[in-house]
């Protein structure tokens, strides 16, 4: 689709317009600096293959910037790379690296900011501080991009995709490892993130706040230092994500903080340390999840109110719900929980005894986490049992009242 | 053979041993005999190696025995109570003890004597104490060692088989051994011993021929020599 | 020694209960696989049971079989065998016959089943391991105890109260103590009780497979260092292995000193 609208530009500018918009090539030892300072609104600027040491470009009017076969564009830590302050620029197909690390200012390999219609498709980002830095911006698609950082502590590390009130983007098929943030998302509306893939970010591979009508989909998650993060946002819906192998004392698939009227939707979370952590959030409906493996498959924390579970998949989590204060209206119907020891004798798929998701342990763990070295032993089992026959601690009424047979597929 | 030397020994409480000092010489047959609780067994199993001594020492062969256990090839002994591996079968625990001790001589000639062949493929589990005391008996007899130790060896057995026992204990006297029993049967005691040995309470009260304890008593029998040493102990 | 294991071995795997035993887990493993499908949930299952059926049954035969051939063991005494030859044999006689059962009972069905194209191999094969380490290191304190305890009756008791003390009641008083403690830095305490429990240690050893992630759910930096690296595999396997060294050394021991 992108790479489609793209050779559509592309047609438009070369074919059509040639007698209006000329192209200009970059090879040797030019500059694309030189080639944008004489370059006309809607020219294209092909580089040719080879090594360029340049920093701090401006690309002040609406042109294509287009690499043959990646070429480098080296920075040397020498500042930024590309500014954009013009409408309608693309950026394609280059190889950009190592720019200035700074501990003040935010350099960027490609920095926009004001602008519209902008196209950033098919670069290798190596060594940048951050990588893509769009602000105040809308309309724009960033696609098909790798970024390989090599962050190793949050302070002198930078963004992946970073995005700070911009509205109306596209973030999509993109790759980003090793960045302080994945993706960064501050004041961003109506815009989506789909089928990228994030690992390896010493802090959030998504990191989305007071961000509202988003969505995003498709995404993979993976061994991130915290997981993702949404907070202070309202109408996102996130669908089709996996979420996997956040581990650490502060580790989550998906934290949830502040968010309302939210879909979470056909996502995976497995082996996270905790599958999705939810503070405040309201009025959040989870549907077709799996939760894998996880310690805990949903910790819900102080104000959660009016959420509904449904038709999710609990399989082998430590916990599957981690739960305290009252039910506040948070409904838990038809899921299917592998832990679920009950019979089916009318044998219409739901269970005939209600399931309750929380166990005593979990309420004791959150007490004192030190003993959870005790997990599954046969004492912690007695226990639970006890509570679950005659319950103290637990909200009575905290149940799954139709618990599935099998899993939903 | 065997030089015992100021043998203590404790079970809790209890002191069963008190001070023995014994010497066995090679060739003969020694009765141990006292009444229930005297310490007889526990003397042979001191010999043994099976109970440790609190004070005083053995000597086989002019060897300590505390910590060794090779000396055992050279012992044959006959436990009062035999029991079995319960699903081992007569045949296999033959095998097995063979196994275990290679060097066994005449299994079959004693099998024969004592006509356990009916028995061979039966459980061990299964046996009457009677059948099961003859297993026993076979085991014991079979190895060719120069000292036997018996420890009440005729309990359970028939007539016949006491026969076959006394034919055999003398056959192996005849091949010049050293053999130690333990009996509660005077007759037998009267029939086949060398020397005696009585204790009582954990002590020797007399060592000597079966004419000596019957001088020493002046009685003319045996039961009434003993029973003239149990009254004047606890007179 | 190889003789006693061997004859001590083939009695056992003669018995009922060794058929009994064996075929428990057999039906146990194509019940858990034939039912739910999903071999991961399935070790799940088997880690409770194993945790709590090896340490059991390898105290109880332990204990009867030492008991039961308490006179024929006797008359190996009497016999030209090193003393703790004999007890060693008949330990490991038992240990690896109870260990068959286990091995094979759970081995056929996940076979059957196709545990060599799952990703769980790895655990099913730890957890088969650790359950074998369990029917040793149990096998051994029933041995230990039956050495102390004559009286068949009170040893007997006792090997129970032994496998529900490690079983349950140390499990209870060590979260009790936590709960009452815990304003206090507990993560050395939490870690180091583990050691002196058998079963315990044997969890920590697969949770650390099944669940690291809920146990890197925890700050301290202790417990990090010890789950988040294979140090704490190392170490724990390490240590059940004394938990099997350290008992058979007793039964040495006390095989060496005692009257029979």
């Amino acid at each position: 689709m992108i790479q489609y609208k793209i050779f559509f530009v592309l047609i438009l500018s070369i074919s059509y317009y040639t007698p209006i918009f000329s192209q200009i090539y970059v090879e040797g030892s030019g500059s694309i600096q030189e080639a944008i300072d004489s370059a006309n609104p809607g020219d294209t600027i092909f580089v040719k293959k080879g090594i360029y040491y340049e920093s701090n470009i401006i690309v002040n009017k609406a042109v294509a910037i287009i690499g043959d076969d990646h070429p480098v564009v080296d920075a040397q830590e020498k500042g930024f790379i590309f500014e954009i302050t013009s409408d309608s620029v693309t950026i394609s197909g280059l190889k950009i690296i190592n720019v200035a690390k700074s501990y003040t200012k935010d350099f960027s390999a490609i920095h926009a900011y004001n602008v519209k219609h902008f196209a950033i498709i098919n670069n290798i980002f190596e060594n940048p501080f951050f990588a893509i830095h769009i602000e105040r911006s809308k309309w724009g698609v960033i696609a098909n991009n790798t970024i390989i950082g090599n962050a190793v502590e949050e302070a002198s590390s930078g963004n992946g995709i970073h995005m700070w009130h911009t509205s109306r983007i596209e973030v999509n098929d993109n790759r980003i490892e090793h960045m302080r943030d994945g993706i960064y998302f501050e004041f961003v509306k109506h815009s989506s993130v789909k089928r990228n893939k994030s690992k390896h970010n010493i802090r959030y591979g998504l990191h989305f706040m007071f961000s509202n009508d988003d969505v995003y989909e498709g995404n993979l998650f993976e061994k991130n230092g915290a997981g993702v993060a949404v907070m202070f946002s309202k109408k996102i819906i996130m669908r089709k994500n996996i979420f996997k192998l956040n581990w650490g004392t502060a580790s989550y698939g998906l934290l949830l903080k502040e968010i309302y009227d939210a879909d979470i939707i056909e996502n995976t979370f497995e082996q996270n340390t905790i599958g999705v952590n939810a503070e405040g959030s309201n009025r959040i409906m989870y549907e077709r999840n799996n939760f894998n493996n996880n310690g805990w498959a949903i910790k819900f924390l102080g104000g959660c109110y009016g959420n509904k579970l449904h038709q999710n998949n609990f399989m082998n989590n430590a916990f599957d719900i981690s739960y305290n204060g009252r039910i506040n209206g948070n409904v838990f119907d038809k899921n299917y929980w592998s832990e679920y020891a009950g019979y089916d004798l009318d044998r219409d798929g739901v269970g005939d005894v209600p399931y309750r998701p929380v166990k005593l342990f979990s309420y004791i763990v959150n007490r004192t986490p030190e003993t959870i070295v005790l997990l599954r032993s046969l004492f912690v089992d007695i226990i639970n049992y006890s509570e679950k026959v005659s319950p103290i601690f637990t909200p009575d009424n905290l149940k799954d009242f139709h618990p599935l047979m099998k899993p939903v597929k | 053979m065997i030089i015992i030397k100021d043998l203590h020994k404790k079970f809790g409480k209890v002191t069963v041993l008190k001070g023995i000092n014994l010497d066995f010489p090679d060739k003969g047959i020694h009765t141990i005999l006292g009444p229930n609780g005297s310490g007889k067994t526990t003397l042979i199993k001191s010999i043994l190696g099976m109970v440790i001594p609190n004070h005083g020492s053995i000597e086989f062969n002019g060897k300590k025995i505390l910590g060794e256990w090779e000396y055992r090839n050279e012992i044959s002994y006959l436990p009062q109570i035999a029991n079995f591996p319960q699903n081992l079968k007569v045949k296999e625990l033959f095998k097995m003890i063979n196994d275990l001790r290679p060097g066994a001589k005449n299994e079959s000639e004693l099998i024969a004597a004592f006509q356990l062949e009916p028995y061979l493929n039966k459980k061990l589990g299964n046996l009457s104490g009677g059948t099961a005391q003859k297993v026993n008996i076979v085991i014991t007899f079979m190895f060719d060692s120069p000292l036997i130790i018996l420890d009440e060896p005729t309990v359970g057995l028939d007539p016949v088989a006491l026969i076959r026992l006394k034919k055999l204990i003398h056959e192996e006297k005849g091949k010049g051994k050293t053999i130690l029993i333990t009996t509660h049967i005077m007759s037998l005691v009267e029939e086949i011993s060398d020397e005696i040995v009585f204790l009582l309470d954990g002590k020797i009260y007399f060592k000597g021929t079966i004419d000596q304890l019957k001088q020493q008593t002046d009685q003319d029998n045996l039961e009434s020599a003993i029973a003239n040493i149990l009254e004047g102990s606890y007179a | 020694m190889l003789k006693i294991l061997k004859y001590s071995f083939f009695d056992l795997m003669r018995s009922r209960w060794s058929y009994i035993y064996f075929l428990f887990y057999l039906s146990l493993g194509f019940i858990l696989l034939f039912l739910n499908q999903d071999v991961s949930k399935a070790v799940i299952t088997l880690l409770n049971i194993i945790l709590v059926l090896t340490p059991l049954i390898g105290t109880l035969f332990g204990i009867m079989y030492y008991y039961n051939s308490r006179e024929f063991t006797a008359l190996l005494l009497a016999q030209p065998i090193k003393r703790s030859n004999i007890f060693l044999g008949q330990f490991l006689g038992i240990s690896l016959s109870l260990s068959l059962s286990l091995v094979l009972g759970l081995g056929i069905p996940f076979l059957a089943y196709g545990i060599f194209q799952s990703t769980e191999i790895f655990d099913f094969f730890t957890l088969l391991l650790i359950g074998t380490m369990l029917t040793f290191i149990f096998v051994a304190l029933a041995f230990n105890l039956a050495l102390i305890f004559d009286d068949k009756i009170k040893g007997f008791g006792i090997a129970i109260l032994t496998w529900l003390f490690f079983a349950v009641i140390y499990d209870g008083i060590f979260l009790i103590l936590m709960l009452v403690f815990d304003d206090y830095p507990l993560d050395n305490f939490a870690l180091g009780a583990t050691i002196f429990n058998p079963i315990d240690l044997s969890r920590i050893l697969i949770i650390l497979k099944l669940d690291i992630s809920a146990l890197l759910g925890y700050t301290g930096a202790v417990f990090q260092n010890f789950f988040g690296t294979s140090f704490g595999m190392i170490f724990s396997f390490g240590l059940l292995l004394l938990w099997v060294v350290i008992p058979l050394i007793m039964i040495v021991v006390k095989s060496r000193k005692k009257d029979f």
